[in-house]
């Protein structure tokens, strides 16, 4: 029976100190279908592809291919097996030609001397048949992410790997981008490629997969056939319980100007030229004004010059009638600005400090803080942080005095949001607020926005989800190459229309 | 004559400059960076000079030219075996064993010498070593005109690394380990061994530097002096050459010309003319190279993952 299956999984456990990653978890890949693997971040989907892969050794159960059982020790056995993997972070080398990448490893010689040639024509051959163009001889370093996933994708078909694991593919791309993949990968699955799509978007999974297995927590939960399903079952499965897709909100009363940003300029630390460039907009209160765009457009540079982390080159910022072009961060900070940070390891929060400390980084200098001699005082600090970890539901292990470090992800987050919405701002800049976590705590962030607005403040939501940016935002600016490119209305446009005018497509003039 | 001279020195200097600077570029296409070069070298003119001296006047030129390389080039390699054990599999700061290396090297090269001298006669307490007799076979005369046999196998070392790099899949999997060692190492190949091919060439290289920069000229060398920051010179040289053997010959070029310059400046009329002082001259290599860094060091394009220890764990 087992011989229709590629690769079959059975009963793997896989413990770390602590806990239980993967626990009696099967999974059976049959031959050219397209099998996805769903879960919320930590369900264990990671390890049980590490397993498979030979980054790690389960304790418990067994792997099959074509239904003889293997053993996977390293990446080279699972290579040899005809297993590939184009990981969420490309494993390219930048300065390399995309040929030079995918003979990487396994490159022909003659007397020692490498022969491109042969393996270029080979690789030409695969592009055309599977619709992955590529040029050969162009660095990675200037080619668009799109095509630097064709360049993974072709270094398994190079290998004539004939199991494919698709690791988080479409984070990273495009509206435009995605559905072309989707397209590549059903025609790899046509020509008999058995393809493991790991990815917690539904949508995605309900477009292209045949098969679809749920991990929760560790354990396996089930698996089932994409047409008998809908989004909101596999939802179900993959939470645990039921889960609201679109955001509540009532209609958007907006009110007087909050910020005001004319002609910003800020430069990039990446190349010579401005980041963002000649950049205008005012954000209301009651709005929450959204600004969309593929990554590394200028966004961040965008925020960074908002909120004091680099000085602006040219420009003006005016916050409630303030000038704050050249305020220092910590004064912006005070007279009304938040800051949910996109790196919020980096800039965020201190690792190595406690919850506690965390939580008053931003007014431990405040009479309610610190004595007149320049103590703290521990027990107001105590009982603050006490009173935001119950608000806020932030959960760790030893409540205030937790260190950060050893917090989830989620947690986290909900720390740095306690603390910036404590501080009651008028502007609440977010910048990619729920990148990483998982349904249940996007669905918290999500209504803690909408309730800033609500209760009459502005809001600036930096987002490179479109999903996010359409069940959130009242207003929204597309960025591209750090210029403002259009202004939509999200009851009125489509992904379609933005992906457009993120790719640089499209553009029109947009008065601030 | 003076201009022959001139020459002369450059090709020397040039060639001394390049071999290091083309060990320091395989080292660091490998992903580590190796400030160690001053103490390999040193290590390498210990070796060489060690063994002129004992081969001494009956052997035949080709064996003396065969030992000495042999010799300087295995003290290089050992002596940087160093950096590949404690920064590689030890996985400690690069820079700091590099110094540690260079501070040791000047110190065991004066011990071993000033011991071996003292076992001869105990009143010579120098650490020199002469190497007059031995030397005299490395060198080609034509006419006036001399040159090492050194220089030609820097030549020869040259065209060999640049083929080695871009040429053999040796040279495709090393600097992808320089660049992506995550990305190398999930194509198969293993990132450690490259490292540590990486830093044993750099060892080859760097001592076969060594031995040529005390042939270079003099006949008996202080080793108290270590080798009087080429090892430096020569890590200027591989970022003002961007990291490619090419471009490095080029600068070895320049900076070698320059450091010739201070050897033979007198017997040029109108430098002599200008009656600057000899150390003005012999400056100019170190100051060049400080100007050549602050102009070309923001826009150099070094290996990526150069100088973080590789933990197949972090991924």
């Amino acid at each position: 029976m087992a011989e229709e299956y590629a690769i079959e999984m059975r009963n793997i456990t896989k413990r770390f100190p602590g806990i239980v990653a993967n626990d009696n978890i099967t999974l059976q890949l049959k031959k050219g279908e397209i099998h996805a693997l769903l879960g919320e971040n930590g369900a264990g989907k990671s390890t049980l592809m590490s397993v498979l892969f030979g980054l790690y050794q389960a304790e418990e159960g067994s792997i099959y291919k074509d239904g003889k059982e293997v053993h996977i020790k390293d990446p080279n056995d699972a290579n040899d097996l005809g297993i590939g993997m184009v990981h969420q972070h490309f494993k390219l080398v930048q300065c390399f030609t995309v040929l030079d990448n995918i003979i990487l490893g396994v490159e022909t010689t003659k007397n020692g001397i490498l022969q491109k040639d042969e393996a270029k024509k080979k690789i030409m051959e695969l592009s055309d048949k599977y619709g992955l163009s590529v040029d050969p001889d162009a660095k990675i370093e200037d080619i668009t992410v799109g095509m630097q996933q064709r360049t993974e994708i072709l270094k398994m078909l190079y290998r004539e790997n004939d199991i494919l694991i698709f690791d988080e593919p479409t984070a990273v791309l495009t509206p435009g981008e995605i559905d072309e993949l989707m397209e590549i990968m059903k025609g790899l699955a046509k020509e008999g490629k058995s393809i493991l799509f790991i990815s917690h978007k539904l949508n995605e999974i309900m477009a292209v997969a045949d098969r679809c297995t749920v991990l929760r927590r560790g354990k396996y939960i089930g698996t089932v056939e994409i047409e008998k399903t809908t989004k909101e079952e596999l939802s179900k499965m993959m939470v645990g319980r039921d889960v609201k897709f679109e955001v509540d909100k009532k209609p958007a009363e907006i009110g007087e100007t909050i910020l005001s940003v004319r002609d910003m300029t800020v430069a990039s630390k990446l190349h010579k030229n401005n980041a963002v460039k000649n950049v205008s907009f005012d954000v209301h209160a009651g709005e929450v004004l959204c600004i969309a765009g593929i990554d590394g457009n200028g966004q961040t540079e965008l925020v960074y010059g908002l909120t004091g982390l680099e000085p602006v080159v040219s420009g003006n910022i005016n916050l409630m009638g303030r000038d704050i072009t050249k305020a220092s961060i910590r004064e912006r900070s005070t007279s009304g600005m938040s800051h949910i940070p996109e790196d919020r390891q980096k800039h965020g929060l201190v690792l190595d400090y406690s919850l506690a400390y965390n939580l008053i980084l931003q007014r431990y200098f405040g009479d309610e803080f610190s004595t007149k001699g320049g103590f703290l005082k521990q027990g107001s600090i105590k009982a603050y942080a006490d009173r935001l970890i119950e608000k806020y539901d932030v959960r760790s292990g030893r409540g205030a005095d937790t260190l950060v470090r050893s917090m989830s992800g989620g947690n986290q987050q909900k720390a740095i949001i306690a603390r910036e919405l404590d501080k009651n701002p008028q502007l609440l800049i977010a910048v990619q607020p729920t990148r990483g976590l998982d349904v249940g705590a996007i669905e918290y962030i999500h209504s803690q926005l909408i309730a800033q607005r609500d209760a009459g403040h502005a809001v600036l939501l930096v987002s490179l989800e479109l999903e996010e940016v359409f069940s959130v935002s009242d207003r929204i600016l597309v960025m591209y190459e750090g210029e403002i490119v259009g202004e939509f209305d999200p009851k009125t446009t489509t992904r379609e229309e933005l992906g457009l005018y993120m790719s640089g497509a499209k553009r029109k003039e947009v008065a601030a | 004559m003076s201009f022959l001279l001139l020459v002369q020195y450059t090709l020397i200097f040039a060639s001394v400059l390049m071999l290091v600077a083309l060990g320091g570029c395989f080292s660091e296409h490998s992903g580590v960076i190796n400030l160690g070069l001053e103490g390999i070298m040193v290590m390498g003119a210990l070796g060489g000079a060690l063994a002129m001296k004992y081969l001494g006047k009956g052997t035949s030129a080709v064996v003396v030219i065969l030992v000495v390389v042999l010799v300087s080039v295995l003290s290089g390699v050992i002596y940087s075996s160093l950096l590949a054990i404690a920064s590689i599999n030890f996985k400690a700061d690069q820079t700091l064993v590099g110094t540690a290396m260079n501070m040791l090297s000047a110190a065991l090269a004066t011990v071993i010498v000033k011991s071996i001298n003292m076992a001869e006669n105990p009143d010579n307490v120098s650490a020199t070593v002469e190497y007059g007799i031995g030397k005299k076979a490395l060198l080609i005369n034509i006419g006036s005109f001399q040159i090492s046999y050194l220089t030609i196998l820097a030549v020869i070392l040259l065209v060999v690394s640049y083929i080695l790099l871009y040429k053999t899949k040796f040279g495709l999997r090393l600097m992808a380990c320089g660049e992506h060692p995550q990305a190398a190492d999930s194509v198969g190949i293993s990132v450690y061994k490259m490292c540590w091919a990486g830093v044993l060439i750099s060892g080859f290289l760097g001592g076969l530097g060594g031995i040529a920069y005390i042939t270079a000229g003099v006949s008996e060398w202080k080793f108290e002096m270590g080798v009087a920051g080429f090892g430096f010179l020569s890590l200027a040289v591989m970022i003002f050459g961007q990291w490619k053997p090419v471009n490095i010959a080029l600068a070895a070029l320049l900076f070698g010309f320059f450091r010739a310059l201070s050897n033979v400046y007198s017997g040029f009329d109108f430098l002599a003319a200008l009656h600057l002082p000899g150390s003005v001259y012999n400056m100019m290599p170190y100051i060049i190279s400080l100007l050549v860094l602050a102009f070309t060091s923001a826009n150099s394009r070094a290996p990526k993952a150069e100088g973080i220890p590789y933990d197949k764990g972090q991924r």
